[in-house]
């Protein structure tokens, strides 16, 4: 028995110094035109040796490694919060008590704070937007990006040519994300599920390799820079007013400029905007629409010998996660006040399916601690950013392997019979 | 004279080379219950996948009501009053037993997005209509008092009798059953019985099934189809078929 | 010959060399997803790894000294071929053998993860620039008329054709005559008789991703020579690619991955010979979407019926 576990072993020694050996412990050069290799350093090569008796190590113990992971508990994440009956009064107490803090908290803290919360709210806002998509409808959509793109292009495009406020272009942009949403939707969503993800996916590249090759309108690779930010009631948050007789916010309530205000009020509008999806959400699932995505996810068959059309079913998924990603887009493009394609590769899309995928598919609450996590985790371990993405494809594999329903499994809400 | 329901004729399905549906015919007309029987792989599931257009048949033509719905697809036949179970229950297993009933009339409710998210008064109705529906189907059925259980938690037989009551809250007018009876014991089987006898007289409608459970396709039929290997083989009276020498050399082989 | 057609003449040998290429990775895609029904996303970074390979023991043995280019060939190949396989193998034990069985989704985005893994694997550890290699293989042949246009063969994509084509031939000999293939085709037909039948199909899995690996691990060689650059990103879009290729073909089959290949090849070839060579990238997807949307069995598929 332990013989076997040996052999075991040194296999995986060997497989781990196969992959190990020339890939990391030779380094290619490039000395002059010549291609020159290097070994790796002596640091490296430890590095290397330890990662082989780690590996020797856990396979040679690995049915006593297992037994220690299955006494430990599996963290339900669902047990921490109380039971149904109480949840029901208490909701909309912890809801009132959860927006007045986000409302208070910016004007306490760093202004550094109040810009990673924003960008943190716009990937709980994809995440969510993806959510139905994945998570409510389930159909992999890998391209999400596209959608994204569609919405901060539109503003950045309707600004600077047509000089339209912020205001006026969002619903414009969710609305042009919705209709490429159903112009792509219309001929893919009979697909099969992988089918459809890699179709999705490359949906996605052409509409950024467009975006990057008709400079003329979008400005190509170079993007589009000094878009507008949003305004209050046409009040301005710059220094100085961009035209003649236009006001500042500043100058209107008598206050000294400070760039936090700028922020504070960004970080704002996306809270708004967070709600709003929220809400939004939170009505489709009680419709019948909602009902349908879950049903169709169920068991499609059946949905269409009931007289579902499961292609419009699939279509409005999808044409209302795309609009709420043209929201993201929109306030995306008015807070960097720059965009390119470099902002809209696929990335991004593995970003915020891995942010739903991890969240638990369906479950608003997990898909915003998912974004929370993702977002906010790099930005503690600063020292590791290089080792970021890689850390989020081992994530991703491990989370699938050990916590396929993600953080937190999703709980419908049920449709009470209420007995009279 | 009664008009028919349900009219095929010369029905054929080809798969590549294998001929799983050749020539079938049949006729259904109103308040009529009739069974499909014959050896088992006979291609009776696959009629009813062409008739349900879950499959387009390579030929024939399948008249409901004085239409052809041959060629439609299967969820427009559906909303024409044609509705089918399957030989495994598809219920939505996640779901409970009252959201079944509800998804079942999708298009009967407002699916109006803006309507929806307003809760605008016609939204209202038509939500409290369905639930209405489903409530008195549940009772036709005997299920009202798990109407907030999870369909999946269900005994076999009382899935069957949901799949049954989610097919009649679509206001049909022929149900197609895929051997109802299957994996039922017989005091379940009975209930089975009463049901669709009950589906017939009361609620109007038509019931084509295909079963092998010969008590119940002799009790309660009103006509029967024998079909071998996609081949009819004989068509009549429960009695008539019953005493058909080819029907008995099908079943039972040669003497 | 017209000057125009000695032009499309050249455009036809380039679609033709590059989609001998994308055949040999698709043949890995195709393979898998017969067998067990999943995209393996990661492939790409494994014919990005057998480049990447190739193009160290060749900076290798040239510093040791040897010379001879045929002997430095033939060990870089070996020793591609050998490391990608076991890349291959590991991926397919870490990442996808435990998920199997669960629905669909879950093994897809384990294999998002691995490709994400992978190529940032090798950004930490050979660095995400561009690694040159000095052409290996050059001249060739030149025909046609030098004042107007002159269509070239080059040894490089003679090369190309001819290992694609042994290979091709080793692995048909492989599949339909050994034993070993016999049961990589009953796998493919019927996953769950086979295991019953008493033949280890995890073994045959894990062959099938070998084999795979092996094939992307050639292309990795032949494309690096070819176009004398690499860098961590290229499996992305190679990947894709050749996924249309083998979608193209018809999923499944390999000779319908190789004929899928071929024509992705050529198609984008010509494409950019009369548009700016950006919207290269874009033939390749436009036509995944349409053959999906029209033909999803592919050229050489099936129809699949769908049970009920």
């Amino acid at each position: 028995m332990t013989t076997n576990k040996f052999y075991n072993a040194i296999f995986a020694a060997g497989i781990t110094f196969i992959l190990a050996c020339l890939m990391i412990g030779v380094k290619l050069d490039t000395e002059g035109t010549t291609l020159a290799v290097k070994g790796a350093t002596t640091e490296q090569w430890m590095w290397i040796f330890g990662g082989i008796g780690v590996v020797f190590l856990s396979q040679l113990f690995s049915s006593q490694i297992d037994s220690l992971f299955g006494k430990m508990p599996k963290p339900k994440l669902g047990a921490l919060l109380p039971e149904e009956k109480k949840m029901a009064t208490l909701k909309p107490w912890l809801l009132a008590a959860l927006i007045t803090v986000m409302l208070i908290w910016p004007f306490m803290v760093s202004r550094g704070s109040v810009d990673l919360a924003t960008l943190t709210l716009i990937y709980i806002m994809l995440g969510l937007g993806l959510n139905i998509v994945v998570g409510l409808a389930g159909l992999l959509d890998l391209g999400f990006v596209a959608f994204y793109a569609v919405g901060a292009y539109t503003y950045a495009l309707l600004s600077e040519y047509f000089g339209m406020s912020f205001w006026a272009c969002l619903p414009i942009s969710a609305g042009l994300a919705a209709l490429f949403g159903f112009l792509l939707g219309f001929p893919v969503l009979r697909l099969r599920g992988d089918y459809l993800a890699i179709v999705t996916l490359g949906f996605g590249e052409i509409i950024r390799i467009l975006l990057n090759n008709w400079t003329a309108v979008t400005g190509g690779p170079n993007g589009i820079s000094g878009i507008a930010k949003p305004t209050l009631f046409g009040l301005e948050f710059t220094r100085r007013a961009k035209e003649e007789g236009a006001e500042t916010f500043h100058q209107y309530f008598d206050l000294s400029y400070s760039s936090s205000y700028k922020v504070i009020f960004l970080y704002l509008i996306a809270v708004l905007l967070v709600i709003f999806v929220v809400y939004l959400i939170n009505r489709l699932m009680r419709m019948p629409i909602g009902r349908a995505w879950e049903a169709l996810r169920e068991d499609e068959i059946a949905c269409r010998s009931l007289g579902l059309n499961r292609t419009a079913i699939k279509l409005s998924a999808f044409t209302i996660g795309a609009s709420t990603a043209g929201f993201a887009g929109a306030f995306f493009a008015a807070r960097q006040g720059f965009i390119s394609p470099e902002s809209f590769i696929f990335i991004e899309s593995a970003i915020i399916l891995a942010i739903v995928v991890l969240g638990g598919m369906g479950s608003q609450v997990g898909v915003i601690l998912a974004a929370i996590v993702m977002t906010i985790l790099p930005e503690l371990a600063r020292e590791f950013s290089e080792y970021r993405m890689l850390l989020f494809g081992l994530l991703m594999v491990l989370m699938m392997r050990w916590r396929p329903e993600g953080l937190v499994p999703m709980k419908r809400p049920h449709l009470e019979l209420k007995q009279q | 004279m009664s008009q028919l329901l349900l009219d095929v004729n010369g029905l054929t399905m080809r798969f590549g080379g294998l001929v799983a549906v050749n020539g079938v015919n049949l006729k259904v007309k109103n308040r009529q219950i009739v069974s499909i029987i014959g050896p088992n792989g006979a291609g009776k599931t696959t009629v009813f996948n062409c008739l349900s257009g879950f499959y387009i048949p390579t030929e024939g033509s399948v008249m409901l009501k004085n239409e052809q719905i041959a060629g439609l697809k299967d969820f427009q036949i559906s909303r024409k009053g044609l509705v089918r179970t399957f030989q495994h229950v598809r219920l939505f297993q996640k779901m409970t037993v009252i959201e079944n009933m509800l998804v079942a009339q999708h298009r009967h409710l407002n699916t109006n997005l803006l309507s929806g998210l307003f809760k605008t008064p016609n939204y209202r109705r038509l939500e409290r209509d369905a639930m209405d529906k489903a409530m008195h189907w549940l009772k036709e059925v005997d299920l009202l008092e798990f109407a907030n259980r999870e369909a999946g938690n269900l005994a076999y037989g009382q899935q069957r009798r949901l799949e049954i009551a989610r097919c009649m809250v679509t206001q049909p007018e022929l149900l197609l059953l895929d051997e109802p009876a299957a994996g039922l014991n017989p005091n379940e089987t009975k209930q089975l019985d009463e049901l669709i006898i009950k589906l017939r007289d009361e609620h109007e409608i038509s019931v084509l099934l295909i079963e092998h459970d010969m008590s119940l396709v002799m009790g309660i039929s009103d006509h029967i189809y024998v079909i071998a290997q996609g081949t009819p083989l004989a068509d009549g009276t429960p009695d008539e078929v019953k005493n058909n020498p080819d029907v008995i050399k099908a079943y039972l082989g040669e003497e | 010959m017209s000057e125009f057609s000695l032009y499309l003449l050249q455009q036809l040998i380039n679609g033709l060399t590059i989609g001998s290429t994308y055949a040999l990775i698709a043949i890995g895609y195709t393979m898998v997803y017969g067998i067990i029904g999943m995209i393996n996303f990661a492939h790409g970074e494994i014919y990005m790894i057998g480049s990447y390979v190739t193009f160290i023991v060749i900076a290798g043995l040239v510093s040791m000294g040897v010379v001879s280019l045929p002997i430095i060939l033939v060990i870089a190949l070996i020793v591609a071929m050998f490391i990608a396989s076991t890349y291959g193998w590991t991926v397919e034990r870490v990442a996808y053998r435990p998920l199997r069985g669960s629905n669909r989704l879950i093994p897809l985005i384990s294999a998002i993860g691995m490709s994400i893994f992978l190529q940032n694997y090798v950004v930490l550890s050979q660095g995400s620039r561009d690694v040159a290699l000095p052409p290996q293989i050059t001249g060739g042949w030149a025909f046609g008329d030098p004042s107007s246009f002159e269509v070239t063969l080059s040894y490089m994509q003679l090369m190309i054709f001819a290992m694609t084509f042994i290979t091709m031939t080793v692995l048909t000999l492989f599949i339909s005559r050994s034993r070993m293939g016999r049961a990589c085709r009953a796998c493919a037909e019927d996953l769950g008789m086979t295991n019953l039948l008493g033949i280890n199909t995890n073994k045959i899995i894990a062959l099938t991703f070998v084999i795979g690996a092996a094939l992307a691990a050639i292309a990795g060689l032949l494309l690096g020579l070819y176009y004398g650059v690499v860098n961590p990103f290229v499996g992305f879009i190679a990947g894709l690619k050749a996924f249309t290729a083998a979608v193209l073909g018809g999923i499944g089959s390999i000779p319908g991955a190789v004929l899928g290949g071929l024509v992705l090849g050529v198609t984008e070839a010509m494409t950019a010979a009369f548009f700016p060579s950006e919207y290269k990238d874009v033939v390749a997807f436009s036509l995944l979407v349409t053959i999906l949307l029209f033909r999803p069995s592919g050229l050489l598929g099936k129809p699949e019926i769908e049970k009920v």
